[in-house]
């Protein structure tokens, strides 16, 4: 059903080690992709390394997004998916950072994509991406209070007066 | 040197100097304007016709699809994903089927390859249909959308007569579809490809070597391949600008590698060579189209339409009512107690504007712990400043109609 | 084929017809709505099917669409409305001039639909007065028109007094329009 590129994932993980050894936090396979696990001081040279590796060129920053888990140590983190042309390969490179200090580097040096990909993070999650051009919400309105993609945050408009809770069974 | 050229030389000579005093205009388009085709708002600084800077915002539609998706059972998420891009829903149905087929480890017949295939396709016209004659109206030329909208009607006969629905279609299942193609899909589909053509060409001879069409996109809104790279662009527009990337052949998907097409390329990435691109795309989907029904026409097999995964397939109506199995099922597929297996799995598929990804998080749960949809019209219009800052006013109107950017896809 | 509509109730002799003024402006105004389409999302592309050949619009007198609000009578709200877009579509209805109708075409403009979200204005109902709704996720053409025909009763039938009634001020008030 899908490919693990195994050789391919193996000299990622070879370039990586001789030069971020200590910074990665863990290698793992998850159906055809590799999730390297970073941590976040240096996050921005290991993508700008990867980008400038000739042997790996992975140019195409395909999405970057936010992730939540508020029962972890580290609960936020950020989430790039990089893909290589050349080789037509996919990685996916995780780092996390602790509640109250909520600050990536930012990847607008490298892709200005990133410029949406993380005024759209800022805005859901709060995380701040330090030496981003326009760091304002994106989506919703500049007044808007919370980070709505985070746990906590209630889904439905709090506004609404007619749902009898009874009827939802709530 | 074409006139966005010129007039940034004209420019820069007032920068060195610093001795000219220009004074700039603020015009505010959107975010409900007919020329944008959707809701967003571009404040544009102009020195008179001629725009400076631009600045984008958006969110005028934001609805909440990844907290929603949250909240909701993996087969519920379907329809969120039809009112993404709605010009073409029934890709992004199937692009979520296949990321929690993935995620399952389902294993899907060739012949609903093949369906998904032939549905992808027509989905594919029809969003092409309608940003190319969108096209044609920004330019002066109306006839052209009265044309294409009369095939679109028929690709939606065509839906209806699989899933009932015409536009937010919420095709298919986890697992294939919900019923087998009739009789008289089949037969619509015959007719659709045999009369499309010649409306396709109609429509092309009225604008491809039209001079007046040429004079208002040929180096209108271009982009070269490196900024298009790094701005993230995908799809047409990424083909248009002469980089041949299209998730159908990098990574195929629906057993596309058993298909023979080519992907068309532009060469300077403008509203013309987007346009050309997305035309000879639907000829290519046609191609594509016919190649399935030969294929499925040689299969034996003429009544799979699902995979053989009844925890997860849910089970048609009629089998819940008469037998013991289905009705076990769907009630554990109803009541979230089926086995979700862990972990994080991303599929993409070319949509009608690009790469549309799903980067599905399971915790073992009902519902996504995490859904992140990669959303291709939110990511590439970010290109769009870079696209029409030193050109005129009324090529950017062009220039954002051949970008295809569909609000319900970029406010998420 | 030119279909002409059919005349009001009056009285006619050798060389007159004399109806009621309301009758009359009723009719005229019934059969040239200009609307004014506010499509934000999915509904819009239905609309779109609505003015092309297959259902045309042109019909019923109202293929005029008019995009600058202060020329238009009936506003179509069809789609999805957010809150960032909230005080546009009231402002859009404010610069309308009178008479004017409100069609909200779809369940989010009705209800909000499905996406009961944090983002997600639950009905236009809220901030402006809504003559027809048309449910339907997005709805068909067909029933596009049909909220159409629905409003066109309306305008038909209006009195010419109502827009100056206390009670459509007092409407107005209830949605802090002045």
């Amino acid at each position: 059903m899908f490919v693990v590129q195994q050789e391919l994932n193996d000299r990622v993980k070879m370039a990586l080690d001789a030069r971020f050894r200590e910074d990665i936090l863990s290698y793992e396979q998850q159906y055809d992709m590799m999730v390297i696990t970073v941590n976040k001081k240096c996050i921005n040279e290991i993508l700008r390394f990867l980008y400038d590796e000739t042997f790996l060129k992975f140019q195409f920053l395909t999405t970057l997004c936010g992730i939540h888990y508020p029962e972890s140590d580290k609960p936020l983190g950020v989430v790039y998916h990089l893909h290589s042309f050349k080789n037509n390969q996919r990685i996916r490179i995780k780092t996390f950072t602790e509640i109250n200090n909520p600050v990536f580097p930012t990847a607008t040096n490298i892709w200005k994509t990133a410029n949406w990909m993380e005024r759209e993070t800022f805005d859901f999650f709060g995380l701040v991406f330090d030496g981003h051009p326009n760091l304002k919400r994106i989506l919703n309105t500049d007044d808007f209070e919370g980070f709505p993609l985070r746990k906590e945050f209630p889904l439905e408009d709090q506004t609404r007066e007619d749902k009898n809770n009874s009827m939802f069974g709530r | 040197m074409n006139k966005k050229e010129e007039y940034l030389d004209s420019l820069k000579g007032d920068l060195v100097s610093g001795e000219e005093h220009r004074e700039y205009n603020i015009l505010n388009l959107g975010p409900t304007h007919p020329a944008t085709h959707g809701v967003f708002q571009n404040i544009m600084t102009m020195d008179g016709e001629f725009i400076v800077h631009t600045e984008q915002t958006i969110g005028y539609i934001h609805r909440a699809f990844e907290k929603l998706a949250e909240r909701r059972p993996f087969y519920q998420i379907t329809p969120i994903t039809d009112r993404l891009n709605y010009c073409s829903s029934p890709i992004n149905n199937m692009g979520w089927h296949m990321t929690v087929e993935k995620l399952l480890g389902i294993k899907i017949p060739k012949r609903v390859d093949y369906l998904r295939v032939i549905i992808m396709e027509l989905s594919r016209i029809a969003d092409h249909n309608i940003c190319n004659s969108v096209v044609g109206v920004d330019s002066g030329a109306l006839t052209g959308f009265v044309y294409l909208f009369q095939q679109r009607e028929k690709i939606y006969e065509i839906f209806e007569e699989i899933c009932g629905a015409r536009l937010t279609s919420n095709m298919g299942r986890i697992g294939g579809f919900e019923r087998n193609f009739s009789d008289e899909a089949w037969r619509k589909i015959k007719v659709f490809i045999e009369g499309y053509p010649n409306v396709l060409k109609e429509f092309e001879r009225l604008l491809k070597r039209n001079r007046i069409f040429m004079d208002r996109t040929i180096n209108v809104g271009s982009i070269s391949a490196e900024q298009a790279l790094n701005y993230g662009l995908t799809g047409p527009n990424l083909r248009a600008a002469g980089v041949d990337y299209d998730v159908r052949v990098m990574n195929p998907y629906s057993s596309y590698e058993d298909f023979e097409f080519t992907i068309p390329v532009g060469s300077s990435g403008d509203t013309y060579d987007r346009f050309m691109v997305r035309q000879e795309e639907m000829w290519q989907s046609l191609s594509i189209i016919r190649q399935a029904i030969d294929k499925l026409e040689a299969m034996p097999d003429k009544n799979t339409f699902f995979a053989d995964a009844p925890e997860y397939y849910l089970p048609p109506k009629e089998l819940v009512y008469s037998s013991m199995e289905a009705l076990i099922y769907h009630f554990k597929i109803v009541m979230g107690e089926t086995d979700i297996p862990v972990g994080e799995v991303y599929h993409c598929v070319e949509g009608g504007n690009g790469e549309l990804g799903f980067y599905l998080v399971s915790d073992g749960g009902r519902t996504p712990y995490r859904l992140h949809f990669r959303r291709p019209c939110f990511i590439y219009y970010q290109a769009f400043p870079e696209m029409v800052e030193g050109s005129m006013l009324s090529d950017a109107v062009l220039a954002m109609s051949s970008m295809n950017v569909i609000a319900g896809e970029l406010d998420a | 084929m030119v279909t002409i509509v059919d005349a009001p109730d009056g009285f006619s002799g050798k060389g007159f017809f004399a109806t009621s003024f309301e009758h009359a402006i009723g009719l005229a105004r019934k059969n040239s709505l200009w609307p004014l389409p506010f499509a934000t999302s999915c509904c819009g592309i239905e609309f779109m099917a609505t003015m092309g050949a297959h259902y045309d619009l042109a019909r019923f007198g109202s293929e005029r669409l008019s995009f600058s609000p202060r020329q238009s009578d009936l506003l179509m709200v069809m789609g999805t409305i957010a809150k960032k877009m909230t005080p546009i579509l009231k402002e859009v209805y404010i610069q309308m001039a009178e008479p004017k109708w409100v069609l909200s075409v779809g369940a989010c403009a009705s209800s909000g639909g499905i996406f009961d979200t944090y983002s997600v204005l639950q009905g236009i109902d809220r901030i402006i007065p809504v003559d027809v709704y048309v449910p339907g996720c997005p709805p068909r053409p067909e029933q596009i028109i049909s909220g159409i025909l629905k409003i066109q009763d309306l305008v038909g039938n209006e009195s010419l007094r109502r827009r100056n009634s206390q009670q459509y001020t007092d409407l107005l008030h209830t949605f802090n329009i002045e």
